[in-house]
């Protein structure tokens, strides 16, 4: 079954900004879909559209069935958002937050308080709740934001960047907590990111989006397959010989790019192409002085098929001092 | 089953005690974030203090006109004849002999005032930090997040207030007038002058992105809004420009009944116009901002 339905959602900032650009996609009941993309791709404006806080230019999208134009209270009753700024209070304990929050989606006291607590226990933030949240450390605290995202028991669980900032460590332990809670309350997540290694290992669909467009979708590992085969690189000792043409006789070769004495190669099978490399080169009368083999990694599909890195960001400078003030509580 | 059914909000509608919880629990939150910096509520009570010690008590109109200042030489006018002048020149002028009690009265609308104006900062920190997009996100009515801003400057600006008096009756206020009836009266208008001027600055904060504009807005209007009242010194006494605009500004409207009540001093108009006049302030403004919450606060 369908839990999000997009339709031809498009929002325009200003009559001239495209920030979302006539996309169309659906999520399953359960999976993680992930939406891939740099900053300022559209990323964050669709799931505001889809989470009611920004209203679409053209376009409609159902979650859960209920039309986030026309039945906004029920969107809003049904989905938990955990949104890419730390918005919990901290002047107020983590506990208070979350009870707080609680009593916005009308929950009873009695059952919120024992509710709280049992998310709490889930991201090991029992020990901490009735501390200030000022005094939490950027992985404590996003964990609590996962927690406060959680305190109405959504179906469908928002997470943008969840993960920005932090360290590679806390990064991993955020990652764990995603998945139990996605298994203990059989959820579906629907996610934002720019971090390829957070695509890959937590989606199980992701959506390359670039420019306010979806560009693929599909797994991870089909995405990665969809460029073909693994990445050799390796340096030769002479850069002004042009071993270009020589080395695309390899068996299983499909591409060489040269770039002075060093070589980018895509090859079905790195294991199989390597030792015959080396040899030929042997046999010319060269040496090889570096060597590296890679699987594709969501990096090179990216590139492949937006043509630019990740790396490049392009964002509003509100944008992106929200971001650097995660950043910063972040590493806190 | 009917259980699960009870505490998952389907159709994302609070009902009635849920709501009222929902809007305390945000009004709540600012509050606790108040008591919990005690020095923040102390600083703010010394603007208010300062100005009683000051003008209350430095600007003696009651040593002026009946101490052993004011004679005429040549004419032995007795002490006690000098005095009952005196008297009746701040009794015509002020309405009472005590300047000081006078001054105390109009700096209970002075500290609301001041407060009030303060209440629409912390709806522009909460757009700045993404909370305020996170309470978006729930389904709670767009109107409870303002009124739940209002409310959280009416019950700062009261209790800040309260304390104002206290200090006023440890200084000397008059307690001739004073009791459990006049002080009621007088927070019910200082509560409807709360509620107005919260709901002002919350509406001016609802759509500002930046908290020095809103600082700016503040401090434009305090001091003129302050002193184009009664609160240091009689309408009547005024030339008419100012008068004019002292007789429609509701702080002047707060003081009369707080005076009429508190100190007995006569006015012309009854005090139940006044009280009118505050109640519609508050109700179109807090009107105003609720609706204007709805367009607002919708992305």
């Amino acid at each position: 079954m369908d839990i999000i339905r997009v339709r031809n959602l498009s929002k325009v900032y200003n009559g001239k900004v495209k920030a979302v650009n006539k996309i169309s996609f659906y999520v399953e009941e359960g999976e993680i879909f992930g939406f891939l993309g740099p900053n300022g791709a559209g990323k964050t404006t669709t799931i505001k559209m889809l989470t009611t806080l920004v209203e679409p230019t053209t376009g409609d999208a159902e979650v859960f069935g209920h039309s986030i134009i026309k039945e906004q209270n029920k969107v809003r009753a049904s989905v938990g958002v955990v949104p890419q700024e730390f918005t919990a209070d901290e002047d107020l304990t983590g506990f208070d937050n979350a009870l707080m929050m609680a009593d916005l989606y009308g929950i009873p006291r009695k059952i919120s308080k024992q509710r709280i607590v049992e998310l709490m226990k889930l991201v090991d933030l029992e020990a901490a709740m009735k501390r200030k949240v000022g005094t939490y450390s950027g992985g404590m605290r996003r964990r609590l934001e996962l927690a406060i995202g959680l305190v109405n028991h959504p179906r469908v669980l928002f997470l943008d960047e969840p993960t920005l900032g932090l360290d590679v460590q806390t990064r991993t332990a955020v990652w764990n907590y995603i998945k139990k809670m996605k298994n203990d309350y059989n959820m579906t997540i629907f996610m934002t990111t720019h971090y390829l290694e957070e695509a890959d290992s937590l989606c199980d669909r992701i959506a390359i989006i670039d420019h306010g467009k979806i560009i693929k979708i599909d797994s991870p590992d089909k995405l990665k397959a969809s460029i073909g085969g693994d990445i050799i690189k390796l340096a030769v000792n002479d850069e002004r010989a042009d071993l270009k043409s020589t080395l695309k006789k390899v068996a299983g070769v499909k591409t060489v790019k040269r770039n002075g004495g060093e070589y980018r190669l895509k090859v079905k099978s790195a294991e199989t192409a390597a030792p015959k490399l080396i040899e030929l080169i042997d046999s010319k009368g060269y040496k090889v002085t570096k060597l590296s083999m890679t699987r594709p990694t969501l990096d090179e599909v990216y590139l492949e098929y937006t043509g630019r890195s990740l790396r490049e960001e392009d964002s509003s400078s509100s944008d992106l001092m929200a971001q650097r003030r995660t950043m910063r509580i972040s590493r806190s | 089953m009917e259980k699960a059914k009870k505490d998952r909000l389907t159709d994302g509608k609070l009902s009635t005690p849920r709501f009222f919880r929902s809007l305390w629990s945000l009004t709540n939150r600012d509050l606790k974030k108040w008591y919990a910096a005690p020095v923040i509520l102390l600083i703010s009570l010394i603007q208010p203090v300062v100005w009683l010690g000051l003008f209350g008590k430095a600007f003696n109109f009651g040593n002026l006109f009946t101490g052993s200042a004011f004679n005429i030489p040549g004419l032995n006018i007795p002490q006690s004849v000098l005095n009952s002048l005196g008297n009746t020149v701040l009794m015509n002028t002020f309405g009472t002999t005590s300047y000081f009690s006078f001054l105390a009265v109009g700096m209970l609308a002075f500290i609301v005032l001041f407060t009030a104006m303060m209440s629409g900062m912390s709806i522009v920190w909460d757009r700045r930090l993404g909370f305020l997009d996170k309470l978006l996100t729930t389904p709670v009515p767009r109107g409870s997040i303002v009124i739940g801003k209002i409310l959280n400057g009416v019950i700062r600006s009261l209790v800040q207030a309260i304390i104002v008096l206290v200090i006023a009756v440890l200084l000397g206020m008059s307690l001739t007038h004073v009791s459990a009836t006049s002080i009621l009266i007088t927070f019910g208008a200082l509560f409807l002058l709360g509620f107005g001027m919260s709901s002002l600055f919350v509406l001016l904060a609802l759509k500002s992105k930046d908290w020095q504009t809103q600082m700016a807005i503040a401090n434009l209007l305090n001091l003129p809004l302050l002193f184009m009242s009664n609160a240091f010194f009689p309408v009547s006494a005024m030339p008419s420009w100012l008068q004019a605009v002292a007789n429609i500004n509701p702080v002047s409207f707060t003081i009369e009944i707080g005076r009429q009540a508190l100190l007995g001093i006569q006015y012309t108009t009854p005090m139940l116009y006044n009280f009118l006049y505050l109640g519609i302030f508050a109700a179109v403004l807090g009107a105003i901002s609720i609706v204007m919450s709805w367009k607002v606060l919708k992305g």
